[in-house]
């Protein structure tokens, strides 16, 4: 059974959810512990969402340095699969796995509710199995999710390909930059997701975990969750990790 | 600081004793239980111990009154919180507490720390909290101040709840001039634990160490539970916010996962969590449980500054700290599992088989044939030495006198507005214009713009979160859901408190059952006045009693709760205000119906028929109408009724959507359906009383159902096996809402049967969508809201 590593923070809070995703996706969820350096050889990691150390002073900003990461950091740069969702997403963002920063909200104030967004790439490691282009209806829960980058760097994720997913309204066009309800926090080109330039590392704000069961209101998020378990395990059958993995 | 100095400011000629809040006669009940006179660090232990919020020394005669037994109950009252088994070896744990005062002086803090307490009421019985409902009560809309407190305080549960990973999943919020200066924040949890489990605040076994683990020892929340919580205040007195506590999520999140991990591998004997009252409260209580005492360690207690006095250290209601009695033998154990968890962790006392508690500074050292297994060492001295059911089981009892008021119904004065009679408030006024003006209206419009403020999702369990209806939970590992409520009727209550009581919690209930959940027990916070003002403590009297009647009529027991008494201003008292929390439990959770219409072409039905009577609803709040005697009663056997045929006709799979029938009456409870599933209605309603009373009325007992065409006959039939009026009210379709009024004959001697007697209400679901959407923001002055993505 492919073993997906969730890093757990002190104050991470979605590790439990994190897991149970994993688990109705048929892989076996490790916890690795942010003291421990040692990632009990997963085939891939997520760092879930949460407020890791608190995130009183800057989302993520603390998290960044913790043991586990410098592990993270080299899993990543030896092509390993890695995923941060919310809180995730920013202790990547914070430790320079994935470009750009998440700032607080358009609004000021913490956000939960559905969104849509658009799959950008759909042949990704973290979105091969999403199927045909439609809006993903997911949860968002967070304080610090606008998306920001430079004007240079923007043109250049677009150049290469390294948006994910982007707020997009609920008949599918993208939502504006500002002032758009659909674009729940302001980020810049309304993006949700992004990887890094290799493509093994991402990073996105909406939770797919919590939109694995149609139980609970959607199950658009499974097919990221899927498709990470999927390319994880690919990665493991090929035996040469950077190969697979670096487009 | 010392003691006069935490008195807030008393003058120097204030017998200590009254400046910290107890009377002669309670300082006289002191010296009977300790045979001498107490010095200032017990008179500072028992004036917190004594305070209205620990002790319940009012309210305690009322209480032993409630039904407390019932199917499954595994711990009831006296417990951090109200038990019940679920099957499966699970149970549900769950309680409701209010921070009413401290969120009035500092609303993000109070708000916070309000739902940091409850939560550690429900892990520290060994559940997993998995979510948060908080009911909010504030003055006028329109008023800066309480603009600044639903921002702060819908800030602090949030900032709290979300950083803890529990998700907010319901409550209320609900607007009232009679909350201008004290709003009501009351905050209910719910926890999960496996029923083997089960730990209880307990402190058994002479030679147990008592730990404690989790935040140092601050200056914060210094006399919080006597200051704040039990006395008349003035919210704007900047000398109380030192008793206010300050949160700190982060903390709590740690706490829960050691706190569980300790319980989960058995390394406990009993567990507390420090409250109101604090290390004070923790001991005594776990001690007075067990009928044991303790010997403290005062020099043991981690402090976050130097030079805090005795009394500090021991009243200080700083926050995220636990108190754990273990074996000695488990120590090693105990502090690695703190450890993991970054939490400081220190033995500071021993159980003892002598009932007291001893605070001794200068250090303990072993003696293995002394009690508790450790002495005094020579040098060290004893500040208190109290039994510990002095301060607790065996604290002061009042038995205040409960008188109504004299005169329940006022003349009006020349021009004043008209009582509610059972007409439209202006002849000629259009009822589809009174809708859209209660749609809007800040206590019936959209709650998205708090709500959205809050983690409703996290912990993966929610399948119905805020904003319609009750919440509904899965339960993992198991097919079962559980359903919550929160619901108080105090504009009624202000008029009759008992019936108020009554009608909350056959609301509560209701909305439970309409899920087809079987309600599970009920918990309660109950807001009042100052007890020692006759008029309040007949409010409360009456009150409990509704509240017994009720849960005795309705066959479910009272596990728990919380009272807050003197929740007066400058400006007055509040409504009272009997808040009722309710769990109820569903088999399997995909069969939960809700309250949104299906299909087109489903047939709608009225269950249970309409009483007269317009006070206390939110009509007559519109109309700006006098509150009279004019209240819709109840009959609790048609409630219970009225619930046992709604789950069975869930059961049986007879129900598309069920609705109850409360704020702004019929009209809005189908107006609610519609826009809840953008599906339209073509209805015609027969007048038995007036227009008013028939679409604006909020008489309790009745639900809107729909059916598919097929089962409207058989259901039409079950109600009646119930005894329960019913009529089918029309289909589903369409993109309007339309109410056509069919006279019968109540509206005057000129309409013939059939003829209309009222403007019908026409309206398109958009106009209703808007107005439901931007009320609330446009009552607050925000931003104006997102439009709401489909779905959730």
């Amino acid at each position: 059974m492919t073993r997906i590593g969730v890093i757990v923070f002190p104050g991470s809070n979605c590790d439990r959810d994190t897991m149970h995703a994993i688990t109705l996706a048929g892989a076996e969820p490790v916890e690795l512990w942010h003291e421990h350096a040692d990632l009990q050889g997963v085939a891939g990691i997520i760092l879930p969402g949460g407020f890791a150390y608190g995130d009183y002073l800057r989302a993520g900003v603390i998290a960044r340095f913790s043991p586990v990461m410098r592990s993270v950091a080299a899993f990543a740069a030896e092509g390993g699969l890695v995923l941060g969702i919310c809180n995730g997403f920013q202790v990547l963002a914070e430790a320079g796995l994935v470009p750009g920063a998440l700032l607080r909200n358009r609004g000021l104030r913490f956000l939960g509710r559905d969104v849509h967004i658009a799959v950008e790439q759909a042949d990704s490691q973290f979105t091969s199995l999403t199927g045909p282009r439609r809006p993903l209806r997911l949860p968002i829960a967070h304080g610090e999710g606008c998306y920001f980058a430079d004007p240079a760097m923007l043109d250049q994720l677009e150049a290469n390909n390294q948006v994910l997913f982007r707020y997009v309204r609920a008949d599918g066009s993208v939502a504006g930059d500002a002032d758009d309800p659909a674009n729940p926090n302001g980020s810049m080109r309304a993006i949700a997701g992004v990887r890094n330039a290799a493509g093994n590392v991402a990073g996105l704000m909406p939770h797919p975990e919590r939109a694995s069961e149609a139980l609970l209101g959607s199950d658009d998020g499974f097919a990221i969750v899927r498709s990470f378990v999927e390319s994880a395990a690919a990665s493991v059958g090929a035996g040469d990790r950077g190969g697979v993995l670096v487009r | 600081m010392t003691l006069m100095d935490a008195t807030a400011q008393a003058p120097s000629t204030t017998p200590l004793h009254v400046a910290l809040g107890l009377t002669d006669e309670e300082l006289d009940g002191i010296r009977d239980r300790l045979g001498r006179d107490p010095n200032d660090v017990e008179l500072a232990m028992f004036s917190v111990m004594w305070s209205e919020h620990c002790s319940y020394k009012s309210s305690k005669p009322l209480l032993r009154t409630l039904p407390t037994a019932g199917e499954g109950v595994v711990a009831g009252p006296g417990e951090n919180a109200g038990v019940i088994s679920i099957g499966d070896g699970l149970a549900v744990a769950f309680k409701i507490e209010s921070h009413n005062h401290p969120s009035a002086v500092e609303p993000y803090q109070g708000a916070a720390t309000g739902v940091g307490g409850i939560l550690r009421d429900i892990f520290t019985m060994g559940a997993r909290p998995i979510a948060v409902l908080d009911a909010l009560r504030f003055g006028d809309p329109a008023d800066a101040r309480t603009r600044h407190l639903v921002d702060g305080i819908v800030r602090g549960v949030g900032g709290y709840g979300n950083c803890v990973g529990v998700p907010t999943v319901g409550g209320e919020l609900v607007f009232d001039p009679s909350y201008t200066g004290n709003p009501l924040v009351n905050v209910m949890a719910i926890g999960i634990l496996e029923e083997r489990f089960l730990t209880l605040a307990q402190a058994p076994g002479p030679g147990n160490l008592v730990v404690l683990f989790g935040s140092a020892t601050g200056r914060d929340g210094i006399g919080g539970a006597s200051v704040l919580a039990s006395a008349t205040f003035t919210h704007d007195d900047p000398s109380k916010r030192p008793s206010v506590q300050v949160g700190d999520p982060f903390s709590e999140k740690l706490l829960i996962e050691a706190s569980l991990e300790l319980i989960e591998r058995g390394l406990v004997e009993g567990l507390q969590d420090l409250g109101a009252g604090g290390i004070t409260c923790a001991t005594s209580e776990t001690a007075d449980r067990s009928g044991t005492g303790m010997l403290v360690d005062l020099d043991a207690i981690p402090r976050r500054e130097p030079g805090m006095e005795p009394f500090e250290v021991l009243i200080s209601e700083s926050q995220e700290r636990m108190l754990a009695v273990i074996r000695p033998d488990r120590e090693a154990a105990v502090r690695a599992v703190c450890e993991r968890w970054g939490l400081p962790c220190e033995v500071i006392g021993r159980v003892t088989a002598a009932p007291d508690i001893r605070v001794i500074a200068g250090g303990l050292i072993d003696d293995a044939t002394a009690d508790g297994g450790q002495v005094p060492a020579p040098e060290a001295w004893e500040l208190a030495r109290i039994p510990a059911r002095a301060l607790t089981s065996d604290a002061i009892v009042h038995n205040r006198i409960a008188a109504p008021p004299q005169r329940r119904r006022e003349a009006p004065a020349p021009g004043a507005p008209a009582a509610a009679s059972g007409t439209l408030p202006e002849r000629g006024m259009d009822p589809g214009a009174v809708l859209l003006a209660l749609l809007g209206s800040a206590n019936l419009a959209s709650r998205r713009p708090v709500f959205e403020q809050y983690d409703s999702t996290v912990q993966v369990n929610t399948v119905t979160g805020p904003g319609h209806g009750a919440a509904v939970l899965r339960v993992k590992g198991t097919a079962k859901g559980l359903v919550a409520s929160t619901d108080a009727n105090a504009s009624v209550g202000a008029i009759d408190p008992w019936l108020g009581a009554v009608l909350s919690v056959a609301e509560a209930t209701r909305n439970v059952a309409i899920t087809g959940a079987r309600p599970l027990g009920v918990t309660n916070c109950l807001n009042f006045g100052d007890p020692t003002r006759p008029e309040a403590f007949w409010q409360l009297s009456e009150a409990v009693r509704g509240l017994g009647d009720a849960c005795l009529a309705l066959g479910l027991p009272v596990t728990g709760g919380n009272v807050s008494l003197y929740n007066e201003s400058p400006t007055g008292a509040i409504l009272p205000t009997p808040e009722i929390g309710v769990v109820g439990l569903l088999d399997d959770v995909t069969t939960a119906v809700g309250p949104a219409f299906v299909a087109d072409g489903d047939t709608i039905l009225l269950m249970g028929s309409a009483m007269p009577g317009l006070a206390g609803s939110e009509y007559a709040r519109l109309g700006g109408l006098t509150m009279d005697d004019d209240a819709p009663t109840i009959d609790l056997g048609a409630e219970k009724r009225l619930q046992a045929c709604i789950r069975e006709g869930i059961a049986r799979g007879l129900v598309a959507s069920a609705q109850d029938v409360s704020g702004g009456g019929l009209a809005v409870a189908l107006a609610e359906g519609a826009m809840w599933s953008g599906l339209g209605a073509q209805t015609r309603i027969a007048v038995a009383h007036s227009p008013a009373v028939d679409l604006f009325g909020e008489s309790p007992t009745r639900i809107v159902v729909t059916t598919r065409p097929r089962h409207a006959a058989a259901f039409e039939l079950l109600a009646r096996d119930h005894g329960l009026p019913i009529e089918q009210l029309g289909p589903v379709g369409g993109s309007r809402l339309v109410v056509e009024l069919i006279g019968s004959g109540a509206t005057g001697a000129s309409e013939a049967r059939g003829s209309r007697v009222a403007d019908p209400i026409d309206l398109p679901l958009a106009e209703l969508e808007h107005a439901w959407n931007h009320g609330l923001a446009r009552a607050l002055d925000w931003e104006a809201p997102a439009a709401a993505p489909e779905g959730r």
